[in-house]
């Protein structure tokens, strides 16, 4: 029954108290005997409350000075699947790892893990800075979960694969940083859990190394591992997991295909949503001449949509009202990444309205960006209208929508059969040719 | 999904071998059930057992890394103990004139210190072990109880070293027999070790909430020499205080060295018996305690 599930998880949570970090239910003797010494009046005061209250108040009551850091978070992982975790810094997903990683308990709920956990929540757990590299091998190793014979066989690869041979019998704390993280991370390496647990650990060393995380995840995974990853590089999570969990304010908020849950993430912290809409005329923005009703972002097919395959057309949809008669109106937008560079901006050149003063009504505009233009990530859309004989700026709209770009990463987008990151702001699929010769032409 | 140049890094290889964590003789999957615990709990000697290499490297760690960049070395073990010797022979021996049950002062008090230094030191150690150790602890997981027992433990070389001085200096002064009552000696050293892990055992998990202890601890420690028969002889008691001072384990220790290796004082009758089985409760309530609040160590710490 339980051969399919890795890891169980059922209504777990976890409580803090705040300034003294003190889990509840903890109490009796350790709070009797070491609360006396340290506030007699106190505690003897209380004692007395507490002995005549009975034993109902063992479990304290719910206090202002104590937070649910997690709270009903239930999911369960089958044998083999690839599971990223994310969510804001503070969410619980640390949190939740420690859980699992048997580090801390919770004070509710309860967990199954069906197999053997390798946790790495830290880059050289257990490295200590005086001992030298071929030392802090072993120590590690042993903390992470090695036996000393597999330590022992797979020594010369962990060396090999650090690339610091050289300087494998210097003490740590003379190696660069880099050095350190090659040594920690070839120690974790050679861990072969059935559930793997990470947490950040991807956040350190270069770009180079990085790579080499998620390759290393990927292999373990495809060696039919459990693997939990908690990561705020959503590009990863997206690339290497089948499901997501997004966690927010100590529960999950969301859980499904990883690219939906990351992009679902993705827009919410831009607060910022796939459509925009002011239902009362004077609360939307414009002026006597022209004012925005809505802002959306849709498919072919006409639904309002956040996530979009870079495979499929896209298209953004104003709707606005027009309050006077006989202004050449001129609606506009302009795409911004989602670090404020400005990607492409676009101006209506519908020829039915171009150059013609519009009556009053109702009109609706959308500009389709066609596919396979688009780079992977989020979009902000901010939108206006102009007139230019005179130059008039009816309405301008920061930011009003937002959306987020997709690749499944099948083979037939522009990012072909390359999987790790690609720089530029968009990623047209151009045309290329190639001409060959079978001997290089003679000089 | 990685392409091919991925696959031909040596993490693919690297992956393939080896299989991890204690406990892993069992080739089908181990359930393990992670539920909030109340009250007392078990004391999971099997886990322990499991983890014993860990415990290895914790103690291989201590003794590599305590005399690194130091002058002397491992002879800071020594100049301890027989420092103290000479100022408790020069004051208390020769001005007080203190008895020491007819060995020579130095012996005597030599003979006390070995066991004790060792004793001192792994309680100050052990209580400060998981404070220190707070960065394993918040990271990965293992039996916390390793922690100052590894501490202890990794005395072990200290008294050794020490303990052949004291030796030597048996012999120098033509004191050395060779007979069974030695053979005390090595019990002693297990009750020294005994204690102080027991006293370590509360006195570190105490520390993790409390860090009043760090700074109670050396005081602490110097109330217990004059405690202990170190300076001076036990016999200047007499019975039943004799016994009940044996409620101080260090008494049972002290006075078994002695009277091992120089034949002086009484042979270990009654307060032994009872400084064991205070040491034994010692470590035994230590460890229920320990047990019962390591699980908010990592929250706490």
């Amino acid at each position: 029954m339980s051969d399919d599930i890795a890891v169980r998880v059922d209504n777990i949570g976890k409580r803090y108290r705040i300034g003294t970090r003190r889990t509840p239910g903890t109490v009796m003797l350790r709070e009797v005997l070491t609360d006396l010494a340290a506030a007699p009046f106190r505690k003897l005061r209380a004692l007395g409350q507490r002995l005549a209250a009975g034993s109902e108040t063992l479990e304290q009551p719910i206090r202002a000075d104590q937070i649910w850091a997690l709270r009903n978070v239930s999911f369960t992982v089958p044998r083999g699947q690839i599971v990223g975790i994310i969510g804001p810094n503070g969410a619980g997903k640390s949190t939740l790892l420690k859980i699992l990683s048997r580090i801390t308990e919770p004070t509710e709920g309860r967990v199954e893990i069906h197999g053997r956990v390798g946790s790495l929540l830290e880059v050289g757990t257990g490295f200590h800075p005086e001992l030298t590299g071929l030392e802090n091998v072993f120590l590690s190793g042993a903390l992470l979960g090695m036996r000393k014979t597999e330590i022992e066989r797979n020594l010369d690869e962990i060396v090999a694969f650090s690339e610091i041979e050289k300087f494998i019998d210097t003490p740590v704390k003379h190696y660069s940083s880099g050095m350190y993280v090659r040594l920690a991370f070839s120690v974790a390496a050679h861990l072969e859990p059935e559930i793997l647990i990470v947490d950040e650990v991807l956040a350190v060393g270069d770009v180079a190394f990085q790579r080499k995380c998620l390759n290393k995840m990927e292999d373990v995974h495809q060696h039919g591992r459990t693997i939990l990853f908690v990561s705020h590089n959503m590009d990863a999570v997206t690339r290497l997991c089948e499901r997501a969990l997004l966690i927010t304010n100590g529960g999950i908020q969301k859980d499904g295909p990883a690219s939906d849950v990351a992009s679902a993430y993705l827009l919410s912290t831009l607060k910022t949503d796939a459509v925009q809409e002011w239902p009362t005329p004077d609360t939307a923005p414009g002026n006597a001449i022209a004012r925005l009703r809505r802002v959306r972002v849709r498919n072919e097919a006409g639904a309002t949509v956040e996530n979009v395959d870079v495979r499929q057309p896209v298209g953004v949809e104003m709707i606005f009202d027009v309050l006077t008669p006989g202004y050449v109106v001129v609606p506009s937008l302009m795409f911004y990444s989602r670090n404020g560079t400005c990607v492409f901006s676009a101006q209506d050149l519908d020829p039915e309205w171009r150059r013609r003063p519009r009556p009053a009504g109702r009109f609706v505009s959308t500009a389709w960006i066609p596919e396979n233009l688009l780079a992977e990530g989020a979009l902000l859309v901010s939108c206006s209208m102009s007139s230019y004989h005179p130059f008039e700026v009816h309405f301008f709209v920061r930011e009003a929508i937002a959306f987020n770009v997709t690749d499944p990463g099948n083979g037939d987008s522009a990012r072909g059969d390359w999987d790790g990151s690609i720089p530029g702001v968009v990623r047209p699929l151009l045309k290329w040719e190639t001409s060959y010769r079978s001997t290089p032409p003679s000089e | 999904m990685a392409n091919d140049v991925d696959s031909a890094t040596p993490l693919g290889g690297a992956l393939s071998g080896g299989r991890a964590l204690p406990g892993s003789d069992v080739g089908t999957a181990k359930t393990t059930v992670i539920e909030p615990a109340r009250g007392w709990a078990p004391l999971k000697l099997g886990e322990l057992w499991e983890y014993r290499e860990v415990l290895y490297y914790l103690i291989w760690r201590d003794m590599k890394v305590k005399y690194r960049q130091t002058l002397i070395g491992a002879a800071w073990a020594i100049v301890q103990p027989l420092m103290t010797m000479v100022v408790f022979s020069v004051f208390l021996g020769k001005l007080a004139k203190v008895p020491s049950d007819g060995a020579p002062y130095p012996l005597f008090a030599f003979a006390a210190l070995v066991p004790w230094s060792f004793f001192a030191n792994g309680v100050t150690q052990s209580a400060s072990s998981l404070v220190a150790s707070g960065n394993l602890i918040t990271k990965v997981y293992f039996p916390r109880l390793l922690v100052p027992m590894g501490r202890v433990l990794s005395g072990l070389p200290d008294i050794g070293l020490s303990f052949l001085v004291l030796v030597g200096l048996v012999a120098a002064y033509g004191r050395l027999e060779l007979s069974l009552s030695l053979l005390w000696l090595p019990l002693m050293a297990v009750l020294a070790l005994l204690t102080a892990f027991g006293i370590g055992l509360w006195l570190s998990a105490l520390n993790v909430q409390y860090r009043d202890i760090q700074h109670a601890v050396p005081f602490l420690v110097q109330i217990w020499l004059f405690a202990t028969p170190i300076a001076y002889p036990s016999s200047l008691l007499a019975e039943p205080w004799r016994t009940i001072y044996g409620l101080n384990p260090m008494v049972g220790v002290v006075e078994g060295f002695r009277w091992g290796l120089l034949g002086s004082g009484r042979p270990p009758g009654m307060p032994l018996v009872v400084s064991t089985a205070a040491a034994l409760a010692l470590v035994v309530s230590g460890a229920f305690f320990f047990r019962r609040v390591e699980r908010t160590f990592a929250d706490v710490i």
